[in-house]
């Protein structure tokens, strides 16, 4: 058995190019890959193609590196920390971007249509809206682009004797998704604490997968209770180990979300020549990640390590 | 205007009060957290509280800041992810006992939410975040509680951008249209609440809260409002107000 353990300059070489349909793990403030999509930006791979339900800190970062031109999502925002996400915000508003529109249970539906197999699925929801009238891509692009679909959403009956009416949503096929997770093995196994959000369905429709990890573990301990496990480690081709690799997001248990940084985050990210500056400071100007995380500094990180009974850091009055 | 107490505690009060200890709550970010939250520390301690990202009855001991905050975890009975939160509520057994709390941008009489763009679609003036899971949520459940600011900017005669159903043209629109779930119920705005005609389904004014009257709510909604049954919701009481500020927010991360 050959290793799949690389660096993540090297996996995001080997597996990302531009042009690519691409998809992130995580949801919000929570377990975003952010040391890959970082090394993707340093790398500069552009004209991305990206599929998520709901809006990230990566995505964020990704569109106003100016890498991303396609966008299906279902929510761009952060929480607290962005009622909508700054750069996507900006981006859609300047037309830099072309976005079309879904709902999260119809994302989830797409990666889950892809992982397993079939063109489509039906769901009742959008019925009514404008989700399903509306297209954001036409039909030119969506002809000149092979990562898309010649039809956004369907509304057809049941064949079945309910004659119901539904909504049917397209199949997605990522050529890589990005994930971070808590603990993985040299041949690929992978292990996430808490929610999965749709990490699971992402990995298993994806041409290919690259993991980065909390924690690099024996094979034969993740064997131990493979029930645990998240998906066939035959569908990974890429384990980057990277601790803090979610940073500012929160990987549970670990580390919570850094709040300081989200907040300080939002207001950079308003202004182009501030944002810019934070790319060059945090991206372009370090080497590797753990460059990155030496800027952030290591009172931070442990200012955010969490509970590990509660799985997140109990919050002191200084907030 | 009474000092004691702010819109936002209103509000939060308002909605949890109409929680009870039967109901499955789908809560999102930001004011549902602070209503569930406090239904669950007040009257309601049995409803059981869910996250579209698959947090099923955690025990919050601080308010969340998204659904995705670890803070959904910590004692939950079920940890899955996306695929098990929006089954449960499309799945005909357990969907129409869930109570699904939304909010919008702009809202039309008949509970229809915007929550994308502001402006044309392809040419958004104003880029809001989407959907979500709340299209979904209004497609599915029993019943839907609105927030909404209340200004006559959003509260108009035609959404911008259809995001999440409603009652869509009122009557039996919704079921022709073949939507499952059960339809908004109220709508908690900043100045009262608002429910919806049994037969029409357009939204007439059920309370205004002791700081306003139906005159100046009716002033700040973008159509004709019935007005004539609206009765002042009672003000907060001492133990929601205790419960609200020491409790759930005491760090003031959402009442601010």
């Amino acid at each position: 058995m050959s290793s799949k353990v690389m660096l993540a300059s090297d996996a995001v070489r080997r597996f990302v190019s531009s042009g690519d349909c691409i998809s992130f793990g995580g949801f919000t403030v929570n377990r975003n890959p952010v040391a890959l999509v970082h090394e993707v930006i340093r790398q500069g791979i552009n004209n991305l193609h990206a599929v998520l339900h709901s809006g990230s800190q990566v995505l964020d970062l990704l569109i106003g590196a100016n890498l991303a031109s396609l966008v299906e999502i279902a929510y761009g925002a952060n929480g607290r920390f962005a009622t909508t996400c700054v750069r996507f915000r900006k981006a859609v508003e300047e037309g830099t971007i072309t976005v079309e529109d879904y709902t999260n249970y119809q994302i989830t539906l797409r990666f889950m249509a892809g992982a397993m197999g079939v063109p489509y699925l039906p769901t009742y929801s959008g019925l009514g809206s404008d989700i399903v009238s509306k297209w954001g891509f036409d039909e030119k692009l969506r002809e000149a682009r092979a990562s898309l679909q010649d039809k956004k959403l369907i509304v057809e009956r049941s064949p079945f004797s309910d004659a119901s009416q539904l909504v049917l949503v397209p199949a997605v096929n990522p050529d890589v998704t990005l994930l971070h997770v808590h603990q993985a093995s040299e041949d690929g196994i992978a292990r996430i604490q808490g929610l999965s959000f749709t990490d699971i369905e992402q990995a298993r429709a994806s041409e290919h997968v690259i993991l980065s990890c909390e924690e690099l573990v024996p094979s034969e301990q993740l064997r131990k209770d493979p029930w645990l496990n998240c998906f066939p480690h035959t569908i990974v081709d890429a384990v980057v180990h990277q601790p803090h690799g979610a940073h500012p997001t929160a990987c549970y248990r670990c580390y919570d979300y850094d709040a300081t940084h989200l907040d300080e985050y939002r207001n950079i990210a308003m202004d182009d020549s501030e944002f810019y500056e934070y790319l060059e400071t945090y991206i372009f100007g370090v080497n590797d990640f753990s460059e990155y995380l030496a800027l952030i500094g290591r009172d931070r990180l442990e200012e955010i390590k969490a509970s590990p009974k509660l799985g997140y850091k109990q919050r002191g009055f200084a907030i | 205007m009474n000092h004691q107490y702010s819109k936002t505690e209103m509000m939060a009060i308002a909605c949890s009060r109409r929680i009870k200890n039967e109901d499955i709550v789908f809560c999102g970010t930001g004011l549902p957290m602070l209503a569930a939250v406090t239904a669950k520390m007040t009257h309601s301690p049995y409803c059981t509280i869910f996250f579209e990202t698959g947090a099923m009855d955690p025990f919050m001991l601080e308010i969340p800041l998204t659904v995705a905050d670890p803070r959904v975890m910590y004692n939950s009975s079920h940890i899955g992810g996306l695929a098990d939160a929006f089954s449960y509520m499309q799945n005909r057994r357990t969907g129409p006992s869930v109570l699904g709390i939304l909010s919008g941008a702009q809202i039309d009489i008949h509970g229809n939410l915007n929550s994308t763009s502001i402006g044309k679609y392809d040419s958004s003036r104003i880029r809001l975040p989407g959907s979500g899971g709340a299209c979904d949520v209004a497609t599915s459940v029993g019943r839907t509680l609105i927030f909404m600011k209340h200004e006559s900017r959003r509260f108009v005669e035609k959404v911008d951008y259809l995001t999440s159903p409603g009652w869509l043209a009122g009557g039996v629109s919704r079921q022709d249209a073949g939507l499952p779930g059960g339809g908004p119920e109220g709508v908690i705005t900043s100045l009262g609440v608002l429910s919806f005609d049994d037969e029409t389904k357009k939204m007439y004014l059920s309370r205004y809260y002791g700081f306003t009257s139906p005159n100046e709510i009716q002033a700040n909604t973008g159509f004709l409002l019935d007005i004539s049954q609206a009765e002042q919701e009672a003000i907060p009481t001492p133990t929601e107000l205790r419960i609200l500020r020491e409790q759930v927010d005491p760090l003031k991360l959402i009442l601010h």
